[in-house]
């Protein structure tokens, strides 16, 4: 049992972090008053750029370095990209869902499009990142062989941003304010902050997240850029309520999510689970996720003013 | 109006990406309507293609009437197909007990589908778009494992085995009729539907208290309407509708299941409910509208080098257009305001002469 979990842990955190790296995205959003159903189109953006970048850019410059650039303008895409979610919730006073949705809908068709006109394929191939082992730390017992062996270096990178991201919204007078607009728009109003600004900083960072993700994803597990990232931003927005858009509660989610999908995906692999039937397994990661918002959604903790009308003043 | 403003800005989109691709967008656009509506059997088929869109379309502007957001239609497509497809492939009995069969098997896998969101919005004050999209991928490996496991076809692995004539919603004589097209009685199905819809919202105390719901949740409970039991109810009705539109897919435009791949008509119904607005009556035309766009797109990549994203695109940037009406509104008015000022000074010249 033991060694199952031993050598799942790298292929659950490998699909975790770029779920992560989204739903801490949304968190920016949401915890700022604008749901951001678009995550999922967010991140096939990203995974696209990320996909592109590596096969222009790897040939010249090796796979590794081309990677790292695609990962940084997977970020921009993402931010310019949800400037449209921005405009419209803020801006506009759209309905956030349905903005958030023709985010999804326009990111997916426009980068097949793109894909197909420039590059001649709608399924760009790249090579992953290789995976390495952290240098001492792999010998300490338990967490080195669970979390620092065969690690991707992207990896560091979204723990790295995790941390921050928990230290600027619970730490800083930036995220006091980013807060202050999720819950309580007109006190924060009152108390002369600029709540449109706030929020766009919000929805923003939200973009360049999710497109870290969608990058992170292609260069990483995928392997590929097809348009499509099967529905991770979706699980990101569940992981965001599973774990009550709190930072530390969402890495739990998140993890406890990348070792159920893992589980069911390599089970049929496993003597210990041949008795279960594989629908079961397969549909088990969902299942979980229903039941963990069952549990959740009842004394949620969302932040009060998500999705809610409010009168920005005219600047 | 702002439908309409909403189309021409996904098309002026859809003009600015062909030129990218270094295209006349007037021929690209001429292709794919040509694509679309050329002919008997191209428009019947186009027509063939609306019938599934006119039910998601419905279903999802069904659920937004009580102000609920219903992006399962999907899984319910699949699990009201794979009801359906499965008594269609084991049950052998004459072809009017069949279709009855059929029908209330896809109403009812729907309605299940449907109904679970509604309950635990409800109940347990889930959002109902996370767990309509794990519902989603739950139908999805009922229908893939379901079907590998009993219906599979002989030659091909993704495929069930074809539905047998007497189940399915093909009819020899519309076939022979509109020029070999998939033309079958879904679209009777779905003018019904339509009909009811129309008749469920305008004429009975259900569709009030639906409307009454979506429009103030709050004002509705205060007057005495069950706010959790119309939540369910709106989401039963609605997924009972996208179960019809699988059955119209799955056993009418095609004629058996295949396996990992979640409708796209499911989410276009998304896109049919927003441009129409939630008018049932729109949706027939905007489903229609979206299928032209969606079969006229493959003529088009055939005649010209246009990727046939080109009308998942538009589509896209015309739900987003009327998401931001507000943009299209003010910039109306101002257009108004001009043009009246315009005419006040252009009177006030006459006036003076």
């Amino acid at each position: 049992m033991w060694q199952t979990i031993e050598q799942m842990a790298p292929y659950a955190v490998g699909y975790t972090i770029p779920i992560l790296a989204a739903a801490l995205g949304g968190l920016f959003s949401e915890r700022s008053g604008i749901i951001n159903i678009g995550l999922e189109g967010l991140m096939v953006v990203g995974s696209f750029v990320g996909g592109i970048s590596v096969y222009y850019f790897g040939p010249s410059m090796g796979n590794l370095r081309a990677a790292w650039l695609g990962i940084l303008l997977a970020m921009a895409a993402g931010i310019l990209f949800s400037v449209l979610h921005a405009f419209a919730s803020i801006n506009l006073g759209a309905n956030q869902t349905i903005s958030g949705t023709a985010i999804n809908l326009l990111a997916g068709a426009l980068v097949l499009y793109i894909s197909r006109r420039f590059v001649g394929t709608g399924n760009i191939v790249v090579n992953s990142m290789t995976r390495v082992d952290i240098p001492l730390g792999k010998d300490i017992p338990i967490i080195g062989s669970l979390f620092l062996t065969d690690t991707y270096p992207t990896t560091w990178f979204v723990l790295a941003i995790l941390l921050i991201g928990w230290y600027v919204i619970e730490k800083t007078p930036f995220g006091l304010r980013l807060r202050a607009c999720g819950e309580y728009p007109e006190a924060a109003d009152a108390a002369g902050i600029n709540v449109a600004r706030i929020r766009y900083a919000g929805v923003l960072i939200s973009g360049a997240l999710a497109g870290l993700g969608g990058a992170i994803y292609t260069v990483t597990t995928a392997g590929q850029s097809n348009g499509s990232v099967d529905g991770l931003g979706f699980l990101a927005l569940a992981g965001l309520i599973f774990g009550q858009w709190r930072t530390f509660r969402v890495l739990a989610a998140m993890l406890f999510f990348g070792f159920a999908v893992t589980l069911a995906q390599i089970s049929m692999l496993l003597p210990s689970f041949a008795s279960i039937p594989p629908l079961a397994l397969k549909v088990f990661p969902y299942v979980v996720t229903l039941l963990a918002l069952v549990v959740f959604s009842k004394s949620s903790q969302a932040p009060r003013a998500e999705g809610r009308e409010f009168a920005y003043k005219k600047n | 109006m702002v439908s309409i403003c909403a189309i021409l800005l996904g098309f002026v989109a859809g003009a600015v990406l062909m030129m990218t691709s270094s295209s006349n967008p007037l021929s690209g656009f001429m292709y794919l309507f040509q694509g679309g509506l050329k002919g008997v059997s191209r428009f019947c088929n186009t027509l063939a293609y609306a019938v599934p869109l006119m039910l998601t379309g419905l279903s999802v502007s069904f659920a937004f009437q009580t102000g609920l957001f219903n992006i399962g239609a999907p899984g319910q497509m699949l699990i009201g197909g794979i009801f359906a497809t499965s008594l269609a492939l084991t049950l052998d009995m004459p072809r009017v007990v069949m279709l009855a069969i059929v029908i209330s098997a896809a109403i009812a896998g729907g309605t299940l589908w449907g109904a679970i969101p509604g309950l635990l919005k409800a109940k347990f004050n889930v959002n109902e778009v996370v767990s309509g999209i794990m519902l989603n991928w739950i139908a999805y490996w009922i229908v893939y494992i379901t079907i590998s496991d009993n219906f599979k076809s002989a030659t091909i692995d993704t495929e069930s085995q074809a539905i047998p004539g007497a189940a399915s919603l093909r009819e020899p004589f519309l076939t022979r009729l509109t020029g070999g097209s998939n033309l079958n009685l879904g679209i009777l199905i779905a003018l019904i539907a339509t009909a009811l819809v129309v008749f469920i919202l305008a004429k009975t105390v259900m569709g009030y208290e639906m409307k009454a719901v979506g429009f103030n949740s709050s004002a509705a409970e205060y007057g005495g309407i069950n706010v959790a039991k119309n939540a369910i109810l709106a989401m039963a009705i609605s997924g009972a509708l996208s179960g019809l539109a699988g059955l119209t897919f799955y056993m009418g435009y095609s004629n058996n299941m295949r396996i990992g791949i979640m409708p796209s008509q499911g989410f276009d119904g998304i896109a049919v409910a927003l441009l129409a607005n939630s008018n049932p009556i729109g949706v027939l035309l905007s489903a229609f509208f979206f299928a032209i766009l969606q079969t006229g797109k493959g003529f088009m990549n055939a005649m010209m080098p246009i990727p046939p994203e080109i009308a998942d695109t538009i589509i896209a940037v015309i739900i987003y257009f009327a998401a931001a009406s507000k943009l299209i509104e003010i910039n109306m008015d101002r257009i108004k305001g001009f043009v009246l000022r315009r005419m006040g000074k252009a009177k006030a010249k006459k006036g003076g002469q």
